[in-house]
């Protein structure tokens, strides 16, 4: 065999490379269709959201954001041309309707309370499980290997199989429908996942970078401050984005816990359908709107995404 | 400046002693090398001396300072670690001042002396590099940098060139020479590297399983080791021993081995018979075909000015150091002769060095 055909173990053929390619196309396109659609719908009437054959190509309408920002009532036509003219489209849409617009609807609200709620969660889980995993990574601490199972233990269930006791012990406490309630709520269930997240990532930081920083002159927690937490910044936003998108996300307990004044996105949204008939753009509209802060956060984390999950596996 | 006192030094780790009972002064000014293979306890000990692990028992002086229990900042020493611990998220100029800036000192005067010091290791055109970009001769120089600028009372180095490959090695063990030269910091030096430890060192303290073997310069631990651990790390190839069994009496001047005489320096000491070894370091091993002591060739190894010739005699192997004139032959009969000045004997089963006038006028480790 000579050197010049025998192929390398290590780099892909090209061959292979395109099966890879295909497959990972197939597979974008498959879970972005859905996405698109709501993307689509979101920019529909009312009428073409439910048209079948269902339509690719339509008038694009910001009816349904109109719709999800406010609410609507229904009025006479005699009333309704009695309004002086319309001053805007949003006026004019729910107009052609029947309806005058009320006042704003409660999706702005809840859209806030989920960024309150999600990010703070996410800050005070990282935030802990930073110190913890440092703790564990750096000190003997006693019964270490038990400490870490039992918090990785809280993960081996569905968080909502405890939805009871908690609701319970929420009515007690006075946490239900609060946004502090769920900040503690959402940072307990992620807690573990940072912590062994970033013990990973904190063992793969040599200690000679604090022992340098300790004998330079400073104490053990600047020495973590200056020298290890900026060296720990990927696996930081790494544990951050899992965080973010679990809080974001989560539905079972927010429905449970939440029905006014805390109540986040995820249990609103569905809520819209009920109000005038089944408004399915402004359905999409609100998911549109919720989708896309995880959006932005993850792509402006992307890199250090990818390093959380194939972190271990790849050396600096 | 300061000297460095270390008084039955102790540290256990769970289950086992790293280090036992260490005592040893590195004078102001000197360059101590601690010198063993790794597991032996001298990084341990250095790190002890750092204040990056407490001792289990015994004392450390700074100076006139009682720093045992003290912590690593408040010791005024600087430490230059095996893979430099270089702050990857600073540049060249920041990771030289850090120190400084721990010390609260202003930005000008921290400027300053960061400039003037990269100026003595000549790394002035890097300053505002990243450090991850750096080749590993700068990567050491940079290190150094960090741990000269605060002017500390000592230095502790914990195989700074082992990273390095071979070109940059003696380069900088030379560098470093001129620097303690220029600079005079007492400074600890560990290696596994017996050339490094050689070319540098004032003192060097031979380890082993945590025991300090041997204290002494170069020199004496070279030509006069006090234990057959010591004899066989020191130089490559390294001490030959010829096993032998029978007694010693004070004053004799020979040695009997398997039935050859063999001329020692004066023995100082009555030893009953037990095993004992006579070492002989390849270089006072001559070809001498008038000999009763013979072998068969094996090989040589050409070094250049010399060869090492490997002998199979009814003693085991042996290495002989010789001109690179001398001609042999794979396969033939030579005969070997020993520079009898230069012998030491030891008892192998303690392996510790008979009394012989070799050891006279030493000052013992």
């Amino acid at each position: 065999m000579s050197l010049t055909t025998a192929h390398s173990v290590v780099v892909p053929s090209t061959t292979s490379k395109r099966i890879a390619a295909v497959l990972i196309i197939a597979y974008a396109l498959i879970s972005i269709v859905p996405l698109l659609w709501i993307f689509a719908t979101s920019f529909k009437t009312p009428p073409d959201s439910i048209a079948y054959p269902p339509k690719i190509l339509f008038q694009p309408s910001t009816e349904g954001y109109c719709n999800l920002f406010t609410t609507r009532t229904r009025q006479t036509a005699e009333y309704i041309a009695s309004l002086p003219p319309a001053t805007s489209f949003c006026d004019e849409v729910t107009r052609k309707r029947n309806m005058v617009i009320a006042g704003p609807s409660n999706f702005l609200p809840r859209f806030v309370n989920s960024l309150i709620i999600a990010f703070g969660s996410t800050f005070c889980a990282v935030f802990l499980g930073t110190l913890a995993a440092y703790g564990f990574s750096r000190f003997k601490v006693p019964l270490a290997d038990d400490l870490l199972f039992f918090i990785l233990s809280t993960r081996m269930m569905p968080p909502i199989a405890v939805a009871i006791p908690i609701y319970l012990m929420y009515r007690e406490l006075g946490l239900s429908d609060s946004a502090l309630g769920m900040i503690l709520l959402y940072t307990a269930v992620n807690v573990s996942l940072a912590v062994w997240l970033l013990k990973g990532f904190i063992d793969e930081i040599p200690r000679e970078y604090e022992e340098a920083a300790m004998i330079d002159g400073y104490t053990r927690l600047q020495a973590f401050w200056k020298v290890v937490l900026p060296q720990a910044t990927t696996g930081i936003a790494a544990t951050a984005i899992f965080c973010l998108i679990f809080a974001w996300n989560e539905y079972a307990f927010a429905a449970l816990l939440t029905s006014g004044t805390a109540q986040t996105a995820p249990p609103f949204i569905p809520t819209i359908i009920g109000e005038g008939g089944q408004d399915w753009p402004a359905v999409a509209a609100g998911t549109t709107v919720f989708l896309v802060p995880i959006l932005v956060f993850t792509i402006l984390l992307r890199k250090q995404l990818l390093r959380g999950i194939t972190f271990g596996a790849v050396r600096k | 400046m300061a000297e460095i006192r270390v008084e039955n030094l102790r540290k256990e780790f769970s289950g086992f002693t790293a280090v036992q009972n260490s005592t040893f002064t590195v004078d102001d000014g000197e360059f101590f090398v601690m010198l063993g293979p790794s597991g032996c306890g001298k990084t341990t000990t250095l790190r002890m001396i750092a204040g990056l692990e407490l001792p289990t028992s015994g004392r450390i002086l700074l100076g006139s300072e009682d720093v045992t229990m003290k912590r690593a900042r408040e010791r005024d020493i600087a430490f230059v670690f095996q893979l430099f611990a270089l702050y990857p998220h600073m540049n060249v100029r920041k990771n030289i001042g850090f120190p400084l800036l721990a010390q609260g000192m202003p930005r000008a005067e921290i400027r300053k002396q960061v400039e003037e010091v990269a100026r003595l290791l000549r790394i002035d055109h890097i300053l505002d590099r990243p450090v991850s970009g750096l080749a590993g001769g700068d990567r050491q120089r940079v290190a150094l940098g960090r741990a000269i600028v605060r002017r500390p009372l000592c230095f502790l180095m914990d195989e700074p060139l082992g990273t390095l490959d071979a070109e940059f090695r003696d380069l900088m063990v030379h560098e470093l020479r001129e620097l303690h030269n220029r600079i005079g910091a007492t400074t600890v030096y560990v290696t596994h590297d017996q050339l490094e430890a050689m070319s540098m060192a004032d003192k060097i303290a031979v380890m082993n399983h945590g025991i300090i073997e041997q204290f002494g310069s170069p020199r004496e631990i070279y030509d006069r080791p006090r234990s057959m651990y010591v004899a066989d790390f020191m130089g490559s190839p390294p001490m030959n021993f010829l096993p032998f069994h029978g007694g010693l009496a004070r004053g004799a001047s020979t040695v009997s081995v398997n039935g050859a005489e063999i001329a020692v320096p004066q023995i100082r000491e009555d030893i009953a018979p037990s095993a004992l070894a006579l070492g002989a370091r390849p270089e006072h091993i001559r070809l001498d075909d008038a000999s009763g002591l013979r072998g068969e060739v094996l090989g040589a190894e050409y070094l250049g000015t010399t060869q090492i010739v490997v002998v199979r005699t009814g003693d085991g192997l042996i290495r002989a150091r010789v001109p690179a004139s001398d001609h042999v032959r794979t396969g033939e009969t030579v005969g070997l002769t020993f520079s009898g000045a230069y012998l030491s004997l030891f008892d192998t089963a303690s392996g510790r060095a008979i009394e012989t006038a070799l050891y006279e006028g030493a000052p013992h480790g």
